[in-house]
């Protein structure tokens, strides 16, 4: 039979497992759309081109699918790109799918017409621009296959509405063949077992922790290793629900806003084992100051980010979830070895333990004040243990990540490469449609909520019951710190002048708003939003220069902290 | 140090910009770059010429293999090749210089390839260092313009390299 290019192109998205798809309809799509109106596909239309590629993307990342996105040529394609590069800098599964001027126009400025296999290419791990109804079907079938596989990413179709309505006959292709692109899974078993003898060799070892643990869904693997070698673990921003953070081993998050201890233990480290992180600027401070104790094994399934910001001693380039059980494998063979270790390391431990009781996580407590880390911590105690938290960016993010005892995997959302504000709200909205019953809380600031606030539509329409916490403290909040910290306090542009009636913003789009604004209602607030069925706005008005501590100032050692009085 | 690589690639639509865009996005520097098909219509060669560290190099490699679109990777550092520029030089000739001019291309083994009453054209074809030697000395004649199509190579020996 023959379809349409619009209809090759939901039957292939149904043939690759694709229910639910983000967008927003235009002129250039507008024969997708009318073909989705009959399709078992369901479609979520976010209120913002971008914000249904954070939806996309926060779907993607709770589940591990691939998320999938439609927007219109030319302003609606180009919305999608900060979503994109936020993707891609994190590693997400994307499949973007864009509508393009007719071909012939293709290059003519015509109306609408963005090129976006230009502006995307270097944010996408591939993008594809359909020239013949022939190509489409298989050009999905590589764009899901580049998308999930590897090191994954955003991939996008540029989608030309003439091909859209060409009918050409439909069949899905079995198999991906692309000559140029074979990712490696399999760990070489010999530069395994090196890595295994130099674990045991070590007097300090220290993991380090990123967000391919929870990209590859290692994590189990990554506890035996961490429990059979009595290794301390350190987590990177996009791994801290990677690793549970309340097992005795953990150090929490490194580098700028980094604990004391696992700043301290990646600085004394003898061994550094990198497992799908790769040595981010926020990570390593200055480069030269980092971890240079230490040899380094490092893992990783892309072979780019090995030897990319720091020399290594032994790469390992493979799939963690591969590599990580080998090495388990042959670590377990050794028992006596694994003993010896564990003794000839307790003194390593010991020094941890000093320095986690030295300087623990902490802020100081306040009965006058709302303390945003108290807000945190209260949320983490009355949500359940697979909540799914996503943050914006700024200080609230870092709270979140420095005080939300995080225990299973891709329970945190969070733009970590791109650092985008706006993301978590979108983001929240694409877990709650993945996952309609369980909690989904955004943590949020005031700024970054203003960046995607129209997403609260999306939220009363789809009666999606997302929780939001704004920790308002009318300041770009991390902008301000930096202002306060070096640049002597000249808060130029940082101050959100104009107060934001946040209850009544959310009552205005049928979502309910509450507002905290003494410690005694933090709690009350908290509860009751999470009794109220449908969307949930919460105000909390915060400390207003409360500042994030640790904090390793730019260009400065990760050891060399200003740290909280 | 310089180094010269030749790359594989699929004979699609925007692939040139692929490489040269990865080049200029991650801050890498191209000397010359040349592309044509090669015997399979559906897969381009690439040589560039390019310089950097060890690492610098490293990444280009691997940056360079992580694209889709490349099929193989080869930097012939080390290796043992043969390396070919083609350029064309339009110099002044005139009364006195017209036969300077011709016994300069003869001992380059250039060759004329068009004339007026006031220029030559040069083709010449060789590494480029030879290239450079002719026109250090077609200089002081007055060169009105110059082309040259960037190095190409291929490994020595019987073994051809294929995707």
């Amino acid at each position: 039979m023959e379809l349409t290019g619009s209809q090759i192109l939901l039957e292939s998205l149904q043939k690759e497992g694709v229910d639910t798809v983000f967008g927003y309809p235009g002129g250039a799509v507008i024969n997708i759309y009318d073909d989705l109106f009959d399709s078992p596909i369901e479609h979520v239309l976010t209120r913002h081109e971008q914000a249904a590629v954070h939806a996309a993307d926060g779907y993607a990342r709770c589940t591990g699918k691939v998320g999938v996105v439609v927007a219109t040529s030319g302003p609606g394609a180009t919305n999608t790109v900060t979503g994109i590069a936020t993707a891609y800098m994190d590693s997400i599964p994307l499949v973007v799918i864009t509508g393009q001027v007719p071909t012939p126009l293709i290059g003519n400025d015509a109306f609408q017409e963005a090129d976006m296999c230009g502006i995307t290419r270097p944010c996408t791990k591939h993008n594809f621009l359909v020239q013949d109804i022939r190509d489409l079907a298989r050009t999905i079938k590589e764009a899901f296959y580049i998308a999930r596989t590897g090191r994954p990413g955003p991939v996008l179709i540029d989608f030309p509405k003439d091909i859209q309505v060409t009918k050409h006959k439909f069949k899905y292709p079995e198999k991906v063949n692309l000559r140029g692109y074979k990712p490696t899974y399999a760990g070489n078993k010999r530069q395994i077992s090196k890595a295994g003898k130099m674990i045991l060799e070590a007097k300090r070892p220290v993991l380090y922790v990123g967000g391919g643990i929870n990209l590859s869904a290692a994590n189990e693997e990554l506890v035996k290793l961490a429990e059979m070698t009595q290794t301390p673990v350190t987590t990177t921003l996009m791994a801290m629900s990677g690793f549970p953070q309340s097992h005795p081993l953990a150090l929490g998050m490194l580098g700028m806003h980094g604990t004391f201890y696992a700043n301290m233990s990646v600085t004394e480290c003898d061994l550094l084992i990198a497992v799908g992180a790769r040595f981010d600027d926020r990570v390593t401070g200055r480069i030269d100051a980092f971890a240079k104790k230490a040899k380094v094994i490092h893992i990783d399934v892309d072979p780019t980010s090995i030897k990319k910001n720091v020399a290594v001693d032994l790469p390992i380039v493979g799939d963690l979830k591969d590599v990580l059980t080998k090495m388990v494998e042959q670590l377990a063979e050794k028992p006596d070895e694994l003993q010896k270790l564990v003794e000839k390391t307790s003194d390593w431990r010991a020094t941890v333990d000093e320095w986690k009781k030295s300087h623990p996580m902490a802020y100081q407590a306040s009965d006058s004040v709302i303390k945003p880390q108290f807000v945190i911590e209260k949320i983490r105690e009355l949500t359940a243990d697979d909540a799914i938290i996503t943050t914006e960016v700024g200080q609230h993010q870092m709270w979140t990540a420095q005080f939300f005892q995080f225990s299973q995997p891709r329970t945190f959302l969070t733009s970590g490469g791109l650092g985008t504000m706006g993301y978590g709200l979108p983001a929240a909205l694409g877990a709650q449609v993945a996952y309609p019953e369980r909690q989904v809380v955004d943590i949020s600031g005031d700024g970054s909520f203003q960046m995607n606030s129209q997403e609260l539509a999306t939220l009363v329409q789809y009666r999606l019951p997302v929780k939001i916490a704004i920790l308002n403290n009318n300041f770009l909040g991390m902008v301000r710190q930096w202002q306060q910290m070096f640049f002597d306090k000249r808060y130029s542009q940082t101050c959100m002048e104009l107060p934001i009636d946040f209850v009544k913003l959310a009552e205005a789009y049928g979502a309910t708003g509450l507002q905290a604004t003494s410690v005694a209602d933090v709690e009350k607030t908290i509860k009751k939003a999470l009794e109220t069925p449908g969307p949930v706005l919460m105000e909390f008005k915060v400390a207003r220069e409360e500042n994030v501590l640790p904090m390793v100032p730019a260009g400065k050692g990760i050891h060399e902290m200003v740290l909280a009085s | 140090m310089k180094h010269t690589i030749s790359v594989l690639v699929e004979n699609e639509f925007g692939v040139l910009s692929r490489i040269s865009g990865l080049f200029s996005g991650r801050g890498f520097n191209i000397e010359s770059l040349s592309v044509a098909p090669t015997l399979e219509p559906n897969i381009s060669r690439m040589t560039l010429v390019t310089r950097g560290d060890d690492r610098i190099l490293e990444q280009i490699n691997k940056q360079l293999n992580k694209l889709i679109s490349t099929i193989k990777v080869i930097d012939f550092t080390g290796e043992e090749y043969v390396e070919r520029e083609l350029a064309l030089i339009k110099v002044n000739a005139e009364a006195d210089s017209r036969a300077e001019a011709l016994r300069i291309v003869d001992i380059f083994r250039a060759n004329v390839v068009d004339v007026t009453p006031k220029s030559y054209t040069i083709q010449i074809t060789g590494a480029p260092a030879k290239i450079d030697g002719l026109v250090e000395l077609l200089r002081p004649m007055g060169i009105k313009e110059i082309v040259r199509s960037g190095p190409v190579v291929m490994g020595r020996g019987a073994k051809g390299v294929s995707a």
